[in-house]
């Protein structure tokens, strides 16, 4: 019995590789995953633990709380000499660490996509401490030089001795490139770079005067780590800390593994739904191949196998399929995760790599996935075959009995429809569930839904291929019409080719619509806010850039220019955005919503008055009068009081939760800097004005200026690279349902081989063959698309209707789904174009005596 | 592009010639030691309006010469031409539009489209040419093969029969120069074999439709003009019309 069903494998070769390409896909993608985020986790642990290699100490500035994003205070230098002077410490360093953005050769700034732009300022003398390998030239040693990243050197042409522009704060400087440097063993620190500095320069350039960020210590010969940190801490001052070496490097890893476990879900994500998508393909081609078969089963019954001979059979055939496929797309997933790569750079998420890290894990969770998809799937079907009975053997025209079940199968998938929606309704509405839980509830609802909606789709079939076959009949003529009628012949098998392709372009039309809903949200709520005429804000949207800028924006006559400062700040004890608004002009180009108060009350701001938004004012019980307490990251303390409360649209709230005055933000804060600058001109936007305040930016790199329209039309773009991936990730599952539609339409072609015979011969011609077949080919793609658009803007009113409080709105991006409708119809096409071939390539006289 | 008009137009200027013609034909199957020759040199010339039977022993090379003077298959030598046209080195495209417009089938497995109701099977091939029916004609040959109260059902509604009545409704229904019929009645009872051996006699009475007709069973060769006897391969006898018991008689001697 195995020999039977493994030889009739190798004599449907390929069928077989039709239906092994359908999981090979998502495996890969799988396998992908891990070799992609375990080779990034491997470079930033290499990254992390040769940083520390020499060191067993670490003291760091620390600020009265840690914010999530913002770098610890720097603490006095004089702190080195007080480490270097304890009996234990072997040799100590002190070093500087910020951010500084390099240009490029045309005197551009350099953009990480979002990675930092660090910079450091190293003391060199001690080669133990120092995690950097010069490949050329020498350390930076006085004011002008500094040593770049291998990386940048490389992918702008520089080389030592050129001049290179740095942007630290304020305005670029030129510094003449000492040295090119890498980071230890790690390959690419993607597209991060760093600058290095000797130590007198960067505290100049980063206004650090006498102040370090951190000092690296090692021990003497056979003092512990440990024993070197208690040691060290009594020294200290209040506002730095001591870690061991070993530490350090955990917690740095920690939050870089919390954002590689998130990539790694993310994408594997994707490839459950590539899989997922598999085993609806595979499901129907085993339906198919099962059908076709009858007779082989029959005869195999009447020689003497059991049912479950039978059954075993399927299965194992199932079991060769999904083992062949998954270690083929384990080994595809090494070529993959070079391609998820190059997709996340090209979406600006490029991350340091190191050697390719293929880890059993991958193998392991790449097979069984693989396998285990590929024989649930089979399941059916095998089931199917055991129903056969022997006497089809020898009836003609012999067809599958209905299952027992079948007349029950419209009411299991109505309680599968209705089971899904149960869960996706409890994973968005209910209260008081952990993330998890609400992840795991619409994911495994959405599932379970798209199973409910294939199961009755086939009923569905009919009115939808004759509708959607309309254009069919009209362009194609007879061709066309037979292949309208190709279509609804087989109900059930057009329903799970389609709903294949039906769950990639749900989740497409699903993403789509939420994201033109984001970007409404986005430009209504900049609407109902801003009153300016321009807007500036840094390069990349959000990173704060230094005030400077406002005062050369001033300048320019006929202008009042508002400067929004912000930092995170704890307000009575909660982390929140705090902004410093200047209260005289904040009306003018901002407006409020009052619940409490009116643009009155923002003249008493001065004198430590605060503003607070409503959901916050809520949370809190803070109404008009009552009192406040602001604390900052490097621990100075406000008190405040309320003097107004205002609403503002909850999904883009440009101003914090609390508004203190601009000049108790600057006097509190250290370091202060601009989320926004408002501009408001008199006479409103004008292209002359325009060019006056450019110019007037000349000097200060990284901000750009907007009109308020493309402001928000540029902060509306910003979901536009997330939107892309997720498009190209969600295109995956698509080609899986492609691989379907090829499938079965080899597999009918195979079927109506005599009734082909015949149309040739009362004078099909070849085209009209081809034609057939392309058209039935995009009736089902048609059917899978329009079933898919339905339910993705089902769920995205869902999903809108759980946001409404966050401020989400509705909105249809029509042009979209009339793109997304081409498309499918493109790809019915293009899955045409083999099975139309063969079909078109047959001997009609072979056709018509084709039993 | 293809109508009727033009083919009419050259059966009009060929009449003189049969209509369908084959000289020298051989046909090869294989090579080397298993080769088989089908067929091993046959010349035949069919005038219009007569109705051919052809018989011979099983292997004896009927359905290889049916195809080949159908321009379903090609002969190894030799030459076929329908209408006085040369077939032989016809590509695909011309060949099928030959189909379309001069040559109509009969299959012994009636071959009907499923999805397609009797009416449409019916006019599949004017479709697939994409001319419009002509309403009268459509009725008219509806009604020869009597399946007026039939025309909405499809395939598997119909009996034996009347399937292989809407495939001779099909193969009537674009006027074809040739008829071709692989044992029409081979898969059918002798009562109903009958009804459809006259169904093609009458057509060829009323419309002057020429047909090549491959049989085993005398009954059916007596209805015809003209007899063909193959065996191996070769036209061993070339009758008039003649009866049942002589064509039996016939075939015994062949097999002698
Ligand atoms: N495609 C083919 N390949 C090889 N040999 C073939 C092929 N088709 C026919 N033959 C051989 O050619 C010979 C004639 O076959 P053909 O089908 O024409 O016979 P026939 O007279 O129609 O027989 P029957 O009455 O059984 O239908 C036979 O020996 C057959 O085996
Ligand atoms: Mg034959």
């Amino acid at each position: 019995m195995i020999g039977v069903s493994l030889k009739g494998l190798a004599g449907r070769k390929l069928r077989a590789t039709l239906t092994a390409l359908a999981i090979v896909l998502g495996v890969a993608m799988i396998s992908g995953t891990y070799v992609l985020t375990d080779t990034i986790e491997k470079a930033f642990d290499s990254l992390f633990v040769e940083a520390y290699a020499g060191t067993d100490a670490v003291v760091t500035g620390k600020g009265a709380f840690e914010t999530d994003f913002g770098l610890p205070p720097p603490f006095d230098e004089g702190v080195l000499a007080d480490v270097k002077a304890l009996p234990d410490v072997e040799a100590a360093v002190g070093g500087i660490s910020d951010f500084a953005q390099l240009t490029d050769k045309q005197g551009d700034l350099i953009s990480t996509q979002g990675a930092p732009a660090l910079a450091f300022g190293i003391d060199t003398s001690e080669e133990r401490f120092n995690a950097l390998k010069l490949t050329a030239g020498a350390w930076p040693s006085g004011p002008g030089e500094v040593v770049i990243d291998a990386g940048t050197a490389d992918q702008e042409g520089y080389g030592v001795g050129d001049t290179i522009g740095v942007a630290a704060e304020g305005p670029i400087r030129e510094f003449t490139i000492s040295g090119i440097a890498k980071f230890g063993s790690v390959d690419s620190i993607g597209s991060a770079t760093f600058a290095v500095f000797d130590i007198p320069t960067a505290q100049t350039l980063f206004d650090k005067p006498g102040q370090l960020d951190g000092i690296q210590a090692a021990a003497k010969e056979g003092v512990a780590p440990q024993q070197l940190v208690d040691e060290i801490q009594p020294i200290l001052p209040v506002g730095t800390e001591v870690q061991t070496a070993d530490q350090e490097a955990k917690d740095a890893t920690k939050d870089v593994a919390d954002f590689t476990k998130f990539i790694r879900y993310f994408l594997l994500a994707f490839g459950g739904i590539a899989l997922f998508v598999g085993a609806f393909v595979i499901f129907n081609t085993l339906s198919i191949t099962v059908a076709q078969r009858v007779r082989e089963f029959a005869t195999l019954r009447t020689i003497g196998a059991s049912r479950r001979q039978v059954l075993g059979s399927v299965i194992l055939e199932a079991l060769v399929i999904g083992l062949v496929a998954s270690v083929v797309g384990l080994f595809a997933g090494l070529g993959l995760a070079k391609g998820l790569n190059s997709v996340l750079v090209s979406f600006g998420l490029d991350l340091p790599t190191a050697g390719i890290v293929f880890a059993g894990r991958t193998v392991a969770v790449s097979v069984v996935a693989g396998v285990v998809i590929t024989l649930v799937a089979g399941i059916l079907p095998a089931v199917r075959a055991t129903r056969v009975p022997p006497i089809a053997a020898v009836r003609e025209g012999a067809t599958l009995p209905r299952s027992r079940f079948s007349r029950f199968s419209p009411y299991i998938a109505a309680i599968t429809t209705v089971l899904g929606l149960a869960l996706l309704l409890y994973g968005m509405f209910a209260d008081d569930i952990g993330i998890g839980q609400r992840l795991g509830g619409i994911g495994a609802g959405c599932l379970i839904l798209f199973v409910g909606v294939a199961g009755f789709s086939a009923r569905l079939v009919r009115p939808l291929a004759s509708v959607l076959g309309w254009p069919a009949v009209r362009v194609g003529g007879a061709a066309g019409r037979l292949a309208r009628e190709n279509s609804m012949r087989n109900p059930h098998r057009t329903a799970a080719t389609a709903a294949a392709l039906m769950i990639g372009l749900a989740l497409i039309t699903f993403v789509a619509v939420l994201a033109q809903g984001l970007r409404d949200s986005v430009g209504d709520a900049i609407d109902r806010q801003v009153n300016a005429d321009y807007v500036v804000v840094s390069d990349d949207n959000f990173t704060p850039f230094e005030p400077a800028s406002d005062a050369a924006l001033a300048a320019v006559p006929g202008t009042e220019v508002v400067g929004i400062r912000g930092d995170r700040g704890r307000a009575n004890g909660t982390e929140e955005n705090v902004t410093g608004i200047d209260p005289a002009a904040i009306a003018s180009v901002y407006d409020f919503d009052w619940v409490e108060g009116s643009d009155e009350s923002l003249a008493s701001l001065a004198d430590g008055g605060a503003i607070v938004e409503q959901s916050f004012a809520d949370d809190e019980a803070l109404s008009v009068g009552s009192p406040l307490r602001v604390e900052t990251p490097n621990g100075t303390q406000l008190s405040v009081e309320v003097k107004g409360v205002y609403k503002a649209p909850p999904f883009w709230e440009m101003l914090g939760n609390v508004s203190i005055s601009r000049e108790a933000f600057d006097a509190s804060f250290q370091d202060p800097k601009n989320l926004y600058t408002f501009i408001s001109v008199t006479g409103g936007a004008t292209a002359g004005g325009e060019r006056a305040l450019e110019a007037a930016l000349v000097d200060f790199p990284g901000v750009k200026l907007d009109t308020k329209s493309g402001f928000s039309k540029s902060q509306q773009d910003s979901i536009g690279p997330l939107l892309n991936l997720l498009y190209v990730l969600l295109a995956l599952s698509v080609i899986v349902s492609l691989f379907g539609i090829v499938n079965t339409l080899v597999l009918s072609v195979f079927e109506r081989t005599r009734e082909l015979g015949m149309l040739r011969a009362v004078g099909m011609t070849r085209r009209q063959v081809r034609r057939m077949i392309r058209h039935e080919s995009v009736i089902t793609a048609m059917i899978g698309a329009v079933l898919g658009m339905v339910l993705g803007l089902f769920l995205a009113v869902l999903v809108t209707q759980a946001l409404k409080d966050e401020g989400v709105i509705f909105s249809v991006p029509v042009v979209n789904l009339v793109v997304f409708a081409a498309i499918a119809v493109l790809a019915g096409m293009a899955a045409a174009i083999f099975p139309a071939r063969r079909a078109a390539r047959l001997n009609v006289l072979e056709a018509l005596q084709y039993e | 592009m293809e109508t009727m008009a033009e083919g009419d137009s050259i059966g009009a200027t060929r009449a003189a010639r049969g209509v369908v013609s084959a000289s020298g034909v051989t046909r090869r199957f294989g090579e080397g030691d298993t080769a088989v020759d089908a067929l091993r040199g046959v010349t035949l010339d069919v005038p219009r309006g007569q109705f051919t039977a052809v018989m011979g022993p099983s292997g004896s090379g009927k359905s290889t010469l049916m195809h080949i003077l159908a321009g379903l298959d090609r002969p190894t030598a030799g030459e076929v031409s329908i209408d006085g046209i040369d077939i032989t080195r016809m590509g695909d495209q011309e060949l099928t539009l030959l189909r379309r417009n001069h040559i109509g089938f009969i299959f012994q497995f009636f071959n009907l489209l499923p999805m397609l109701t009797a009416a449409e099977n019916i006019t599949l091939p004017l479709d697939l040419a994409g001319t419009k029916p002509d309403k009268a004609w459509v009725e008219e040959i509806v009604a020869k093969v009597g399946l007026g109260d039939r025309r909405a059902h499809r395939p598997s509604e119909l009996s034996g029969g009347q399937q292989q009545r809407v495939a001779i409704a099909r193969a009537l229904i674009s006027k074809p120069t040739v008829l071709f019929a692989d044992e029409p009645t081979g898969n059918l009872d002798s009562t109903t074999g009958e009804e459809i051996l006259h169904l093609l006699r009458d057509s060829v009475d009323t419309y002057g439709q020429t047909t090549l007709m491959v049989t085993h069973e005398p009954r059916a060769a007596a209805m015809a003009d003209r007899i063909l006897f193959l065996a191996d391969g070769l036209i061993v006898r070339d009758a008039g019309k003649s009866t049942a018991s002589e064509v039996l008689a016939a075939m015994n001697e062949l097999r002698r």
